[in-house]
This record gives structure tokens, C-alpha cells and sequence, in this order.
């Protein structure tokens, strides 16, 4: 499960700035096209937050969706999963959002 | 997972030497991270009086893979400067990764200077297949890790120690999920499928499928007795990537292996380009 390092990753880039005060809430924003599943980390948090500065800290995920425009017919589109699809049918798309696998912003009392 | 720091390092990862004897470089904390603290106020006062500490939001704004990828741009950096290539091929358990190499490697022999790093969550079967050939390999044993990282690749590129001007083979740990997600600094991405594995696996696994730069689809030998539909899977990946060059092969009877080695021949002077775009890109 790659949501458990990646949760690692997000518990130290959060120590890092914080240091020892404890952390209230995290903010995060996960887009659909990020790989990564946001009950997944909310399982993970949990468990890598335990005996850190930020245990029982609220976890918030923001979920955009993801956004792509048709380099063909120049249309831009809502994307739901990974299928690189134009309404017009053409697959040459560029994905202008939906990747982010980010920290926005952190809450300490 | 490190019972020292409990860091996402979680796993004992463990580099092997190159005559494959010991593990060196057990867990040590390459990694640069502070250890958690448990919260204990800096101030020496006694605390009858209620005073709230302020909340504040502290912004961010940082990807949560940036580490690695920061490593990884570090790998890709030392890997140009010596214009060695290194080739990240994964899939699942037994798709054919090890099989595939062993055969290039027997069959390219002098033509293709060329060592191996083998990902496993466990033993170094494979790498002792590799060596079997004469040629160069390190073993990472990930332990509960299910993926390598850009961390591991440059601990197994130093205990490799490739010569300028090779190319270094890259076996992910079999799985077709979380490898997608870390880039390793590799030149490029090879990801393998089987055909007994069922052909709708780019739908089931698209960010894999997406970040590949060569698909393969494997164990062609058998076409005749399993249901996938080539065209079909094709059409499936060119959905999600347009840009994938795509061959299909058979790794034990040696069919179609040619247009892997003109892949591997004209990925040579590719690497270039690529490493250019990349750099002219940050
Ligand atoms: N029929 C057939 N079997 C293959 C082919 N390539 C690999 N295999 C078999 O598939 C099994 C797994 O191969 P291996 O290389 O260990 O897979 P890995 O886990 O991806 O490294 C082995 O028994 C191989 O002999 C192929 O092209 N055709
Ligand atoms: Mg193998
Ligand atoms: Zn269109
Ligand atoms: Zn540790
Ligand atoms: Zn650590
Ligand atoms: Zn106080
Ligand atoms: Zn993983």
C-alpha cells in the first residue's frame, strides 16, 4: 500500500515546518488522477500520526476534479478516471488538473 | 517498518554487494527527515493560568512526493552526466521481467554493456539468475515495500558502480500500482504484461499504463490458448497514452525479440533528446 509512505512523507513534511507544536488539522488535496486513495490515507493517517505532534489532528481532503482540453478540437473537459477521451472522440488530450498530491496547509494550536 | 524512528522507510531495505554475499547498508537513515517528538512545551512555567496557544494555519503548498522526486531528479542528473541509461521495467509477479532480461543479455552479450538492479520484496533468486550470465547486479530486497524508490536506486546505482556510457536495467518489485506513482530519475519506463494475465490490465491499471514509455506484452507463445485480444489491449493503452511504443513478444521462444533490440538500440541516442527535454522543462 503506497499510501502508507506516502503518508509518511506527509507526517515529516509537516514535523518539518511545525515542529513541536501540536498540529490541530492538515489540509490536503488529492485529484483523481493522483494514484493515491483518499480513504486510503485517511486509514494511514491515523496509524503513522499515533505518538507524533499531530495525532488526532483532522485530516481534510479536498477532491478537485480533474480538468483536460482536446488538443484537436481545443474543447475542455471534466475528466472522471484516466480515460483520456475527448466528447469528439480524439485522444490527444492534455490534462490541465487532476494529478495534485498536495499539503495545502496545516492548523496548530 | 524502522522500529527506531518508525519512518517510511519502513522496511529494512537491504542492498546487496555485488558478488551477491552480504547486504550492506542496512537501514541507516540516508534520508534526511526529523524524528518525531511528542509535544512537550519549550517554556518553564507552572500551569495554573488557562492561556490558549493561538491557532494558526501554516501554509504549505507542497507535494507530498516531492522528496523523492527531488532524489530522483538527483538520479537522473548523475545518470546524464555519465550517459548511462537506466531502464525501470515493471509488471506483475511473473509477466516475464527477469526471463526477458536474462535472454537480452544472453543474446546481445558484447553488443550491449549493461549491469542490473533487481527489486524484491525478498530473497535474490532473481539476481542470482542475472549473475548466472556474467554480468553485473545488485539485489534490493524491499522487505514489506511494494515498490522501488528514487532513495533505493541511487543506494543500488552506487553499489552497482555502472561504467559511463551503459545502460542499467531496472527491475521494480512486481506490481503494477505504486511503482507508477515514484519516479525512479530513470530514462525511461518499461512496463510488461502477459498475455495470460488478461487483456484489460490498462484499464484496470491506468497510471501505470500512462507513464509508460515501452509496452510489452509478453509470452506471445501462448496466444493461441488464452483469450487477449491484442488489438483490443492496444486500443485500451493508446487511450491512455497515445505516445507508448508498443511491441509484442515472446521472451522464451525469442519471437519478436528483434524489435526489442531495435527499441533498445534507437533508445540510445533517444536517451538524449530526453534528458534534454526534461532539463530544458525545470
Ligand atoms: N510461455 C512463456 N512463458 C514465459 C515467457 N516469459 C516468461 N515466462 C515464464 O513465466 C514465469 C515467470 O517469469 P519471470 O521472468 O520470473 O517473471 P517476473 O516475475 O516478471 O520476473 C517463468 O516460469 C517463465 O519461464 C514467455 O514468453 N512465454
Ligand atoms: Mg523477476
Ligand atoms: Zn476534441
Ligand atoms: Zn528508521
Ligand atoms: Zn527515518
Ligand atoms: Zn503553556
Ligand atoms: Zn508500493
Amino acid at each position: 500500500m503506497h499510501e502508507l509512505s506516502i503518508t509518511q512523507s506527509l507526517v515529516y513534511a509537516v514535523l518539518e515546518c511545525t515542529g513541536e507544536r501540536p498540529v490541530t488539522g492538515v489540509n490536503l488535496r488529492i485529484g483523481p488522477l493522483s494514484g493515491v486513495l483518499p480513504d486510503a490515507m485517511r486509514f494511514c493517517f491515523d496509524i503513522v500520526s499515533a505518538g507524533t505532534s499531530l495525532a488526532g489532528a483532522q485530516l481534510k481532503i479536498d477532491e478537485p476534479k480533474g480538468q483536460a482540453r482536446c488538443r484537436s478540437c481545443g474543447t475542455e473537459f471534466e475528466l472522471e478516471d484516466l480515460i483520456l477521451l475527448c466528447p469528439c472522440g480524439s485522444a490527444d488530450v492534455e490534462v490541465l488538473s487532476g494529478r495534485e498530491l498536495m499539503v495545502m496547509s496545516v492548523e496548530v494550536a | 517498518m524502522c522500529t527506531t524512528c518508525g519512518c517510511g522507510d519502513e522496511t529494512n531495505t537491504r542492498v546487496s554487494t555485488l558478488d551477491g554475499t552480504q547486504p550492506i547498508l542496512e537501514h541507516q537513515h540516508p534520508h534526511e527527515h526529523e524524528h518525531p517528538h511528542p509535544h512537550e512545551h519549550p517554556h518553564t512555567h507552572e500551569h495554573p493560568h488557562t492561556h490558549e496557544h493561538q491557532p494558526v494555519t501554516i501554509t504549505l503548498e507542497q507535494n507530498l512526493l516531492a522528496k523523492n522526486d527531488l532524489l530522483a531528479a538527483r538520479n537522473r542528473g548523475w545518470l546524464a552526466g555519465r550517459g548511462i541509461r537506466a531502464l525501470n521495467v515493471m509488471s506483475s509477479p511473473g509477466a516475464g521481467k527477469t526471463t526477458l532480461l536474462v535472454r537480452t543479455l544472453t543474446d546481445l552479450g558484447g553488443q550491449l554493456q549493461a549491469g542490473v538492479i533487481e527489486g524484491d520484496q525478498e530473497t535474490s533468486l532473481d539476481a542470482d539468475r542475472i549473475r548466472a550470465v556474467g554480468r553485473p547486479v545488485i539485489q534490493i530486497n524491499t522487505g514489506a515495500g511494494c515498490h522501488l524508490d528514487a532513495d533505493m536506486l541511487q543506494r543500488g546505482l552506487d553499489a552497482l558502480d555502472p561504467q559511463p556510457g551503459s545502460t542499467v536495467f531496472v527491475e521494480n518489485v512486481g506490481n503494477l500500482v505504486c511503482p507508477a506513482l515514484f519516479d525512479l530519475g530513470e530514462t525511461a519506463k518499461v512496463v510488461i504484461i502477459s498475455v495470460t494475465e488478461g487483456d484489460d490490465k490498462p484499464q484496470k491499471y491506468p497510471h501505470m499504463f500512462m507513464a509508460a514509455d515501452l509496452v510489452i506484452v509478453n509470452k506471445s507463445d501462448l496466444l493461441p490458448y488464452v483469450d487477449f485480444d491484442v488489438d483490443d489491449c492496444l486500443r485500451q493503452i493508446r487511450q491512455i497514452n497515445p505516445r507508448a511504443d508498443f511491441l509484442v513478444l515472446s521472451a522464451t521462444t525469442g519471437d519478436g525479440l528483434a524489435a526489442w533490440y531495435d527499441w533498445l538500440d534507437g533508445s540510445t541516442s533517444r536517451s538524449d533528446s530526453l534528458t534534454e527535454s526534461l532539463s530544458d522543462a525545470h
